[in-house]
């Protein structure tokens, strides 16, 4: 068996490529949405913060669950060595997909919403992507055959693919008045089934990110070890007992907090230190050929680093107080979703796409610096905004976002700098292979 | 450091994994079955009018307890510091971000409605909690 050959592999390739394009499509939301936020009402008669918002966010969120399917597709045939169980299944899900998020989104434009945060339409589109799902987990148990001595990678992507169907089902059951009639019960439901279905597709990416290492270094042993296997315990208790930080100002059970509180970061800190132990066991010839997905999984763990650090900070109740409904939170949703997810993901399609040109190491740092600003931006806009509420007199809400807009200004810059970076690292994975090294 | 081989078997593992999963469900359900709030009382104007908040997606410019979108403020207890008609005619007029979203009659006192049931349920406000000594935030 030589599982780790790179074979054109056309539909999973077509899953990262499609979600190439929604995230190119996201990002033009999201810089519109940044420049409402420093010209107030900027063409709102036609589109206005509340469609461009769901616009932004669920291209993005698409982005990443078809990037995670795709690399999980295409890393399962080249784990198992074998072809996919059934190419037609994964025809009706591609098709399904697309259909339903083309017209997710043009929903919106209409102004069309079940009106939940993150998942903002109708919630008739969720029939669809459940049964796409079911589609999926389908062909990738079937791919995978045997259950016996499998890596930890495999572990993950079974966890993900499991627990998304689960959450996402749950994330639904304010449907039933028992569960929405009270506010408070329906958000703690909610951010119950959001905070682990944002772990569930952590294992799926992750999972996809150490199969890559175990590639690119070419040592197998990575995907056994007993720190990886450590890392997937403790994800797995983060992914189920983890979710309560996102309502400890809400006047929800005492225990939900406590638990959350107690269940720590560590499994971010597991996985900075698997890709820091990998970076010192790859060979220079080795990071040569891969130098492009090797520049990514590094950049990730920087990110890993730096998003491990506030999200310790918020997760302190104290701290969690003030910094809880202002754009700290902002920064750390996309400090999370672009640094960690999407640079792992993008370091997987230029493993499935090799690729490289002169401006794809200059994009990258352009990419990373900008990112910085625009993280750092966000959290300084965060912590004034947290002041302010702490304030005994408060000036009212508008003034205090003119106070703080200049925050908002380099935010919407260096934002269009990672845009433009992070066009010239996508295009070339669009274009036909032709300057391997 | 990644020579270690093996050193699980995968009956350990299934064992670990079954008991974080199981002690999930158990978790899961009993939340289920034991929800946070109890004695309270929704009005069936206010179960319309949190069907309008999510029609027009109120919820991506403001937050409820701090949850949503940023762009506006926060609109928990929003009722206690305004009274209806301020509240009809913000809806109304809009403002300068906020669109003139158009809602009839009906749909802006269910809304403000579903506001005072919202504002009913507790405090968002940072400056009404309390941290306490096991470091949890009690309101
Ligand atoms: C495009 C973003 C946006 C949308 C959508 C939006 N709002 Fe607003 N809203 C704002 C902003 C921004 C303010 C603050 C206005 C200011 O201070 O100038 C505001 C203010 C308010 C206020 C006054 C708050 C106060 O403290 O006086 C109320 C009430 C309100 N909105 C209700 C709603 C409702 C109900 C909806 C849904 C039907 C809604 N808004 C949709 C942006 C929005
Ligand atoms: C890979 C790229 C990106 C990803 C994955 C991403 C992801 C997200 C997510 C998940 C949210 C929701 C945040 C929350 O609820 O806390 C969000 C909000 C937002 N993003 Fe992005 N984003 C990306 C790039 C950008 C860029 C380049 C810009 C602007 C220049 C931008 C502007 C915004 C704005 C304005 C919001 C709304 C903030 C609010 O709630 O008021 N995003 N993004």
């Amino acid at each position: 068996m030589e599982p780790f050959i790179n074979k054109k592999y056309s539909y999973p390739g077509l899953f990262l490529r499609t979600g190439l394009l929604l995230l190119s499509i996201g990002l033009i939301f999201g810089l519109t949405g940044a420049l409402q936020y420093i010209l107030l009402g900027f063409i709102k008669q036609y589109i206005s913060f509340e469609k461009i918002r769901p616009l932004h966010v669920s291209s993005v969120v698409f982005w990443i669950i078809l990037g995670a399917i795709g690399s999980v597709l295409s890393y399962v045939q080249q784990h198992s060595g074998k072809k996919l169980h059934s190419e037609i299944l994964l025809k009706i899900q591609f098709y399904i997909f697309c259909v339903s998020i083309i017209s997710i989104l043009i929903s919106y434009f209409f102004g069309v919403f079940g009106g939940r945060e993150y998942w903002e339409f109708n919630p008739l589109f969720a029939l669809p992507i459940g049964i796409g799902w079911i589609l999926f987990i389908i062909n990738f148990v079937k791919t995978l055959g045997s259950f016996k001595n499998q890596p930890v990678y495999v572990w993950m992507w079974l966890t993900g693919i499991v627990f998304f169907l689960f959450t996402f089902l749950e994330s639904y059951l304010w449907l039933f008045p028992y569960f929405s009639d009270n506010v408070v019960n329906d958000m703690t439901i909610q951010w119950k089934s959001y905070g682990s279905m944002v772990g569930s597709w952590n294992q799926l990416i992750y999972g996809s990110s150490i199969f890559l290492m175990a590639k690119i270094s070419g040592d197998k042993s990575i995907g056994y070890s007993k720190i990886s296997f450590a890392l997937y315990f403790t994800g797995l208790t983060n992914l189920t007992f983890n979710w309560g930080h996102h309502i400890y100002t809400l006047p929800t059970h005492d225990y939900i907090k406590h638990i959350s509180y107690i269940i720590s970061m560590t499994e971010l800190i597991l996985i900075g230190r698997i890709i820091y132990k990998w970076r010192l066991t790859v060979s220079e010839a080795r990071k040569h050929f891969h130098i492009v997905s090797f520049r990514f999984l590094s950049a990730a763990d920087f990110w890993v680093f730096l998003t491990l650090l506030l999200a310790i900070l918020m997760s302190i109740p104290g701290i969690n107080v003030y910094t809880h409904g202002t754009h700290v939170t902002v920064a750390h949703t996309m400090g999370a979703t672009i640094g960690i997810n999407s640079f792992l993901l993008l370091a997987v399609a230029f493993d499935i796409f090799p690729r490289n040109n002169k401006y794809l190491s200059l994009a990258f740092w352009i990419a990373n610096i900008s990112l910085l600003i625009f993280w750092i931006s966000l959290i300084i806009a965060g912590i004034e905004k947290a002041k302010w509420q702490m304030r005994a007199i408060q000036s009212p809400f508008s003034t205090m976002m003119m106070d703080i807009k200049p925050y908002f200004i380099s935010f919407f810059i260096s934002g269009l700098a990672l845009i433009i970076a992070l066009t010239f690292i996508i295009l070339p994975l669009f274009k036909k292979e032709n300057t391997r090294k | 450091m990644f020579k270690i081989v093996n050193v699980i078997t995968d009956n350990q593992k299934f064992t670990v994994a079954s008991i974080i999963i199981t002690l999930f469900l158990c978790y899961t359900f009993s939340l289920f079955s034991n929800l946070p709030q109890k004695n309270y009382d929704t009005s069936a104007m206010a179960r319309k009018g949190k069907m309008v908040w999510q029609k027009y997606n109120c919820n991506a410019c403001h937050q409820i307890y701090g949850l949503g979108g940023y762009l506006g403020p926060d609109l928990t207890n929003v009722t206690s510091i305004r009274n209806t008609k301020q509240l009809t005619a913000f809806i109304k007029s809009g403002t300068k971000s906020m669109p003139v979203l158009n809602l009839t009659d009906t749909e802006i006192e269910c809304l403000i409605e579903f506001l005072k049931n919202v504002n009913s349920t507790g405090k968002s406000d940072p400056r009404t909690f309390q941290i306490q000594k096991n470091g949890t935030i009690h309101q």
